[in-house]
């Protein structure tokens, strides 16, 4: 069957920008049915973002549709507004949606702590909205839109509870988000001032004919920074403990496991690879900033006592690891880089979810006054016990595969220093984990937690499809799905500034 | 000239954000930076006796572009001023609840969050 992704990519945003205003619309009374509606479409978007993995694969190159079909040819520029779907695109739109689906389906009853609900979702899926949009885009001022879409709305749920902490949290992640922003926005307006375009194929055309001059790497290096802090990276990384673990545990789960990646590092990468072009020393400035993320994140995560923070900083250092191997510029790092991308975002936010089970049934997230609540929680044990082994690298699942391409990556690259952070790292987040399991799961069960019961239905369903998937997503690496989902992403980004010109300018005249 | 005039009034509001400790004042400082980019923006379309960019019955596209200033950079303003309104508009609601939970707009008095 030939799949005709000019009839469906739009719907990749349209769905979640609709429900974005309907959902708001139901009101107080309804938020069963906002439940049904909201889980609906993010299964509808995981089934569209499958879809559109196997027709780009049907189609081979990437895609092009033009809005509302109008575009317009002035002075040898193509105006108006694109969505490009490649390899790299379409990996990160499975991701979205499957973390979304995930998150909303348990948010149906951990949000019953909070008032709003239809609001909650409505937010919930600009944020979706928003990243869809961005992991789409072929346009740098539209990728500035869409980041501001998905930025708002996430600074908007960090506040959701409305006590002091989430406020807190909310306004500096608000001060910093925005300040980023600018920063992002006149790097745009520098680059559009020199090269009189913005799509970014042509852009990465011009700036290879007139070659890169002062203007365009002040550009870059403001771009870096407003990405960097949408991304975490470690010396931009201050708002990231207080927002993420501040959030309602399903949100945590969003802005941890896709959010910082659709906005921050999918932004980062794909300026540096196909507009700009990787150069050994762009390649060093993101090695040594995810180096620092993942020496500086591990060791604070070490000594926190509280579960959330210690994930936050956790993924800190994870998102490290994918900025160092996708850094290395090699084809085996770039597809470790990715491999670890996606794995981070399913046990990163398997994770958050099992921490907010927790946290729905005992109210707290000290790890000290917790104990031995596998013998209660025995789903949220489990998923929870899976999930630390991901991310720590334990052989058969699928962080270690992922952890270990990106040392060999690295000693391949003649890297040995940064294998070597790489490796010690690992066994940091290995111990914190085991310190996690330690404290919160095993050991003697306190007295206060006796009447403590298992979370409901759908909260145990989304934590086990993750589970399960932190098991499955190892088997990507085999021969037939490797070529079908990694390489193609990988490719996207190792084929440059020219490979992407080529591809997107030829569809760029003809499609619509 | 005028794009350092432009730079330096960005350079106030960051100054803005990252000195004062009153969290009004601190909105203040990122509205300044974002009206200096807007500013930048306009003036990167900007061209000397430019025309209004509209396109009348008649005129041709090469005609147009000889003419008119670069309608492209004020399309780009309209959207960014949307979504500066969004976010201060936020920013202000937060430091509003914030006053309502802390009693003070004194950032250095508003410090749960540690570690």
């Amino acid at each position: 069957m030939k799949i005709d992704i000019q009839t469906i990519l739009p719907l990749a945003i349209a769905i979640p920008l609709g429900m974005g205003f309907i959902l708001p619309l139901l009101g107080k009374k309804l938020t069963r049915l906002a439940d049904v509606a909201a889980n609906l479409a993010t299964a509808s978007l995981v089934c569209l973002s499958i879809i559109l993995l196997v027709g780009r694969l049907q189609g081979g190159g990437a895609e092009v549709y033009w809005m509302g079909g109008w575009r317009i040819t002035a002075g040898g520029t193509v105006f108006g507004i694109n969505l490009v779907l490649d390899g790299l695109s379409a990996l990160m739109l499975v991701l979205v949606s499957v973390v979304s689906f995930a998150s909303t389906l348990f948010s149906s009853r951990y949000m019953d702590q909070y008032t709003g609900r239809s609001k909650y979702y409505g937010l919930f899926m600009l944020m979706i909205a928003g990243m869809n949009g961005c992991v789409l885009t072929g346009d740098m001022f539209n990728l500035f839109v869409f980041l501001e879409i998905a930025a708002v709305s996430s600074y908007a749920l960090v506040a959701f509870g409305c006590e002091s902490d989430e406020l807190e949290a909310s306004f500096k992640y608000l001060i910093l988000g925005c300040v980023a922003s600018s920063f992002i926005l006149l790097s745009i307006a520098l680059l559009y001032a020199q090269f009189g375009a913005l799509n970014m194929a042509q852009l990465g055309e011009r700036m290879a004919e007139l070659g890169v001059n002062k203007g365009s790497l002040l550009a870059l290096m403001m771009l870096l920074a407003g990405l960097g802090v949408k991304a975490a990276l470690v010396p931009f990384h201050a708002w990231l403990p207080d927002a993420h673990p501040s959030a309602p545990a399903p949100i945590s789960a969003m802005l941890s496991g896709v959010l910082i990646k659709a906005i921050g590092v999918y932004a980062i990468i794909r300026v540096v690879f196909n507009v700009y072009g990787w150069t050994p020393e762009l390649g060093m400035a993101l090695m040594v900033l995810g180096t620092l993320s993942m020496i500086v994140g591990g060791v604070l995560a070490m000594r926190q006592g509280d579960f959330k923070r210690l994930l936050a900083y956790s993924s800190i250092s994870q998102i490290g690891y994918v900025v160092l191997a996708i850094g290395l510029g090699t084809p085996l790092g770039i597809l470790a880089g990715l491999f670890h991308l996606a794995n981070h975002a399913i046990f990163k936010s398997l994770l958050f979810l099992t921490s907010g089970a927790v946290q729905y049934r005992t109210g707290t997230r000290q790890l000290d006054e917790m104990g031995g609540l596998a013998q209660k929680m025995p789903i949220t044990g489990r998923t929870c016990l899976v999930g630390s082994m991901s991310i720590a690298g334990i052989p058969p699942f699928n962080g270690f595969f992922s952890k270990l391409l990106i040392i060999i990556a690295c000693v391949a690259a003649g890297r040995w220093g940064f294998a070597l952070c790489a490796v010690i790292i690992s066994i940091v987040t290995l111990a914190y984990f085991l310190k996690v399991q330690k404290n919160a799961f095993y050991g003697k069960l306190k007295d206060k937690w006796a009447q403590v019961r298992e979370v409901p239905l759908t909260m145990q369903c989304s934590m086990v499809l993750l589970a399960v998937l932190c098991v499955a997503m190892g088997l990507l690496l085999v021969p037939g799905l490797r070529e079908a989902v990694l390489e193609p992403a990988r490719d996207a980004l190792y084929q440059g500034v020219k490979g992407y010109q080529e591809v997107v300018m030829t569809l760029l005249g003809s499609g619509g | 000239m005028i794009y350092v005039l432009c730079l330096i009034l960005f350079l106030v509001g960051l100054y803005g954000v990252l000195s004062q400790k009153n969290l009004i004042k601190l909105i203040i400082g990122l509205g300044i930076m974002e009206y200096a980019v807007n500013m930048f923006l306009i003036m990167v379309g900007y061209r000397k006796d430019g025309k209004a960019p509209i396109m009348e019955s008649g005129t041709g596209l090469d005609k147009f572009l000889s003419g008119a200033v670069d309608p492209l950079p004020q399309a780009m303003v309209l959207t960014a001023i949307v979504i500066n309104l969004a976010v201060l508009a936020l920013a202000i609601a937060i430091a509003m609840r914030l006053y309502q939970k802390y009693g003070t707009y004194d950032i250095t008095e508003i410090r749960r969050l540690r570690g």
